[in-house]
């Protein structure tokens, strides 16, 4: 009897990875169908440009001020610790490189997954539920190119944007503490950050921010897309959307971060 | 029927979803230019004949041919090439929620047909007159009534002159006004522009008004078919009790269950 449960257990965890798999293979299969409708949906930019204002614009306000205060935190976290070995001046350098390589494009993919990739994903789910999508699909309009791939372009172009703000504010935090409150000197903080601050460096906090919102709007329209047509599907595939993103964002930092050293 | 007048064929068509069986060789034939309705009971795959004939779900077994092509052979392009020639009404309505009543018309027009804008906004309200809500263009999707919802999807299903119109429970939950508005533009719609029209319902009374033909669908196939009066004239158990709505018949009010007091005396848990 042990036996069996055992075999049975085993089993399980069998399908579970195969059921992962089958996912992995799910996504992927989507990612290529939604590739192949890139091109064609530019044909229509302002549909794009309609959602980088529905990704990007309005997910500033929660961008510049989760910015501020992660520079702020940086400034006196950085300056607590540097002063220890005299090297207080450096609080630029910390913030900069600290910003620009690692936090602003993790944090800034996080928030988008939740503000933005969750309200694409209810967006996308909900149309599949009022047969909006199937309505399309009537009309011989291929949903995938019409709401799926600007969904998706709009989410890869804004997040490097909303990055890029969320690295200048953090900065300006880290200078509101490390300037203002702390005393260093201004010209001290400015120019040990430009010196240190290479243009790799932007370059590769460029790459994963672009990675990172292809991520999460890839995740977020497959979720939408894929979500059963009731209120608890929706509510489900939103779920997903952020604990998949934020997994997924995780993952790829590493990785990315692996191969740039 | 005459064959060659046929522009909907479905022959011998068995469909199942998983281990539930929703047909078991069903046939049925919609000739030009005629209103066609089909009818039944709940659940008895009336939506999944649309989806069918539409090329949204391939049947196992048998052949569904539209204007003469075999849907379930055709390519993605082919398919949306076809859909350009069909209408369908979803009951819903299905409009695109951020778009205005004159955009969710234009739609269509402006993906397919490449037109100037004076002439696509003459175009969509003169369908928009049609339907009568040519005062509404600016309203939006969430500002509109049911009745007036699946009326701006009849315009937009219009708006690219289709050949052929199928209409998904074009009655379901509208007030007898709505209902009767619906029924005339059906009708002025088949016989003005001899649009080819297939009307999927279990509204006997307004179906029968305007129909030319019925299919009657229950338990997988056709159980009666034929002119309104022959249907109504039909002895047929199931028939009789479909047309006249009575409660119980050969479709039971009771959805097949164990024997009620046996159940009510059992104990929990036992």
């Amino acid at each position: 009897m042990r036996a069996a449960d055992r075999v049975g257990a085993l089993l399980q965890h069998r399908w579970k990875a195969l059921d992962a798999l089958a996912k992995i293979g799910a996504v992927s299969l989507f990612l290529l169908r939604l590739l192949g409708q890139c091109i064609p949906c530019l044909a229509r930019p302002w549909l794009v440009v309609q959602q980088i204002y529905n990704a990007g614009a309005r997910s500033l306000v929660i961008i510049t001020l989760s910015g501020l205060f992660v520079g702020m935190v940086l400034g006196l976290q950085g300056y607590d610790l540097l002063q220890r070995f005299g090297s207080e001046s450096a609080v630029g350098v910390v913030a900069a490189l600290g910003l620009i390589k690692e936090l602003g494009p993790v944090l800034t993919a996080l928030l988008f997954a939740g503000r933005a990739g969750t309200a694409l994903c209810s967006e996308i789910g909900l149309m599949a539920a009022t047969d909006q999508l199937a309505a399309m699909e009537m009309m011989a309009v291929d949903p995938v190119r019409h709401v799926v791939a600007p969904r998706f372009l709009g989410g890869i172009i804004a997040v490097p944007l909303l990055a890029a703000i969320f690295n200048c504010i953090g900065i300006y935090g880290a200078q509101l503490i490390g300037v203002t409150m702390m005393g260093i000197q201004s010209g001290t903080f400015w120019s040990q950050m430009q010196n240190a601050v290479q243009l790799r460096d932007v370059n590769e906090g460029l790459i994963k921010s672009v990675a990172f919102g292809a991520a999460c709007s890839l995740l977020a329209v497959y979720e939408g897309y894929h979500a059963e047509p009731t209120a608890e599907g929706v509510g489900l595939a939103t779920t997903r959307t952020v604990v998949s993103s934020a997994v997924l964002v995780l993952l790829l930092d590493y990785i990315l971060t692996a191969a740039f050293l | 029927m005459i064959d060659d007048d046929a522009v909907v064929t479905v022959r011998d068509v068995h469909y199942a979803i998983g281990t539930h069986v929703i047909f078991k060789g069903l046939n049925v034939q919609v000739r030009r230019g005629a209103i066609t309705a089909v009818m039944g009971p709940s659940g008895t795959g009336k939506t999944t004949l649309l989806r069918l004939i539409m090329g949204q779900v391939v049947a196992k077994r048998g052949t569904v041919r539209v204007f003469g092509e075999n849907v379930a052979r055709l390519k993605r392009r082919e398919l949306y090439r076809l859909r350009q020639r069909v209408g369908l009404l979803f009951q819903s309505g299905a409009l695109l929620t951020d778009l205005s009543v004159f955009e969710n018309v234009a739609f269509p027009l402006r993906e397919h047909a490449h037109l100037p804008e004076p002439v696509l906004r003459e175009l969509v309200l003169m369908k928009l007159q049609a339907v009568g809500l040519r005062g509404a263009a600016d309203m939006v999707p969430a500002e509109l009534s049911g009745g007036m919802a699946r009326r701006v999807a009849l315009a937009r299903a219009i708006v690219m002159d289709p050949e052929v119109l199928i209409y998904d429970e074009p009655f379901v939950g509208l007030d007898p006004i709505s209902m009767g508005v619906i029924v005339r533009l059906i009708q002025s719609l088949n016989r003005l522009l001899g649009i080819t029209t297939i009307v999927v319902s279990h509204d006997v009374r307004e179906i029968g008004a305007i129909a030319n033909y019925s299919y009657l669908l229950s338990e997988g196939e056709v159980v009666a078919e034929g002119t309104p009066a022959e249907l109504n004239a039909e002895r047929k158990g199931v028939v009789r009790q479909f047309m006249s709505g009575t409660p119980d018949g050969p479709v039971p009010f009771h959805y097949p269950a164990r024997d009620y007091f046996e159940q009510l005396l059992e104990r929990p848990g036992t």
